[in-house]
């Protein structure tokens, strides 16, 4: 007995550690239903990569606005476009390295021309790429670029009523 | 009098714009012209669509060595490449990318990255990135499929390769080898245009 609740214990710690990251594989549908969230809070969804340069150098100014924000209606997504097979050789060690523990999935949906267009039809494609939103304020923005913090910034406060 | 002065004024402005790219005029789509070019290919020599008298079209894509997109397509741009460029629609690689914002793609990185390879296709430099502007091209890698026509290439698909990037083994549409199949046997292309995630252009910085 003493034994069987030692080991849970360890289950439970290992588990907090493991949970430190939360990271997590996605299909479209959740993706979907995270872009069309009615309610007050504005979403702000970033497409990224490990691999995309000025993905990873805009990715610590969204990380640290989310901080900003936090006692603010404010929610962040991030959407890693990390291939599948990458999840816990690339995408993990990366977060574990820069202990990034926002809400990050990647997203496992290969056949793109499938899901592009749903996101934002003026989308080409390429990352990184950002769509802001807040159903109340009916207020829907999307961005093919790499943010400054300045642009950020001034973006974001655009949402803060 | 006043009128035509002030029609020909209005001109002047809208030809400034495009002049200096105030307007632009975004990406080719099915059935604009292409604008032929003239680039540097990895073995020295410059290349130009006109220089490909026997061909019937092209397969011209933006790509460059630094981008997982791109390099997860190097094999399948090889087994196009190898598969239609007898039948008339060769392969024909360009890397729109900044060697000062990425460097890996700089001409002598192409250089020794189609070496590598085993190119068989031209792999051409925009060093001044005028061609992927007046393609429009947004992305690497981005394919436009042209067909010759008596006078001008016309763009007969626009977008991905495929329809999966990280495992060539689980594709199911092949976009491209559709595209010029159909262009080959006279239909008209089922699915002239698409989209894909891959790496943004690295523009020049101002």
């Amino acid at each position: 007995m003493k034994r069987s609740v030692f080991l849970v214990l360890i289950i439970f710690s290992l588990c907090t550690y493991c949970k430190a990251q939360n990271a997590a594989i996605i299909k479209w549908n959740t993706l979907e239903n995270l872009l069309h969230q009615k309610t007050d809070t504005t979403y702000v969804i970033n497409f990224w990569a490990t691999w995309c340069k000025p993905c990873v150098a805009e990715l610590p100014f969204f990380i640290e606005q989310e901080k900003q924000l936090s006692n603010k209606p404010f929610k962040f997504y991030f959407i890693s476009l990390d291939f599948k097979k990458d999840f816990t050789t690339r995408l993990i060690p990366f977060l574990e390295k820069h202990n990034i523990n926002s809400a990050v999935y990647l997203l496992d949906e290969p056949d793109y021309n499938g899901w592009i267009d749903k996101v934002d039809n003026r989308w080409q494609g390429a990352i990184p790429a950002t769509v802001i939103y807040n159903a109340s304020a009916n207020k829907r923005d999307f961005y093919e670029k790499e943010f400054t913090l300045e642009e950020l910034i001034q973006t974001l406060k655009t949402y803060i009523q | 009098m006043k009128n035509l002065m002030r029609t020909g004024a209005a001109l002047i402005v809208i030809l400034f714009m495009f002049s200096f790219k105030l307007i632009n005029p975004g990406s080719y789509v099915p059935g604009d012209r292409a604008r032929d070019f003239k680039l540097k290919n990895v073995n020295g020599k410059m290349v130009s669509l006109a220089d490909f008298k026997d061909a019937k079209g092209f397969i011209v894509v933006f790509t460059c060595n630094h981008c997982p997109f791109s390099q997860a397509y190097e094999q399948r741009l090889i087994d196009l490449d190898k598969k239609y460029a007898a039948q008339g629609y060769p392969v024909i690689a360009i890397n729109p990318n900044d060697k000062n914002v990425a460097p890996d793609d700089s001409y002598e990185n192409m250089v020794s990255n189609a070496k590598e390879k085993g190119f068989t296709f031209p792999y051409l430099y925009d060093e001044s990135q005028e061609i992927a502007q007046a393609y429009g091209a947004a992305r690497t890698p981005h394919v436009f499929v042209l067909q010759k026509s008596a006078k001008d290439n016309i763009v007969k698909y626009v977008g991905a390769i495929d329809d999966n990037a990280d495992e060539a083994g689980a594709v199911t549409k092949r976009y491209v080898e559709d595209a010029v199949n159909q262009l080959l046997d006279g239909k008209s292309i089922a699915v002239p245009s698409t989209k894909a995630v891959g790496c943004s252009i690295k523009w020049k910085k101002a």
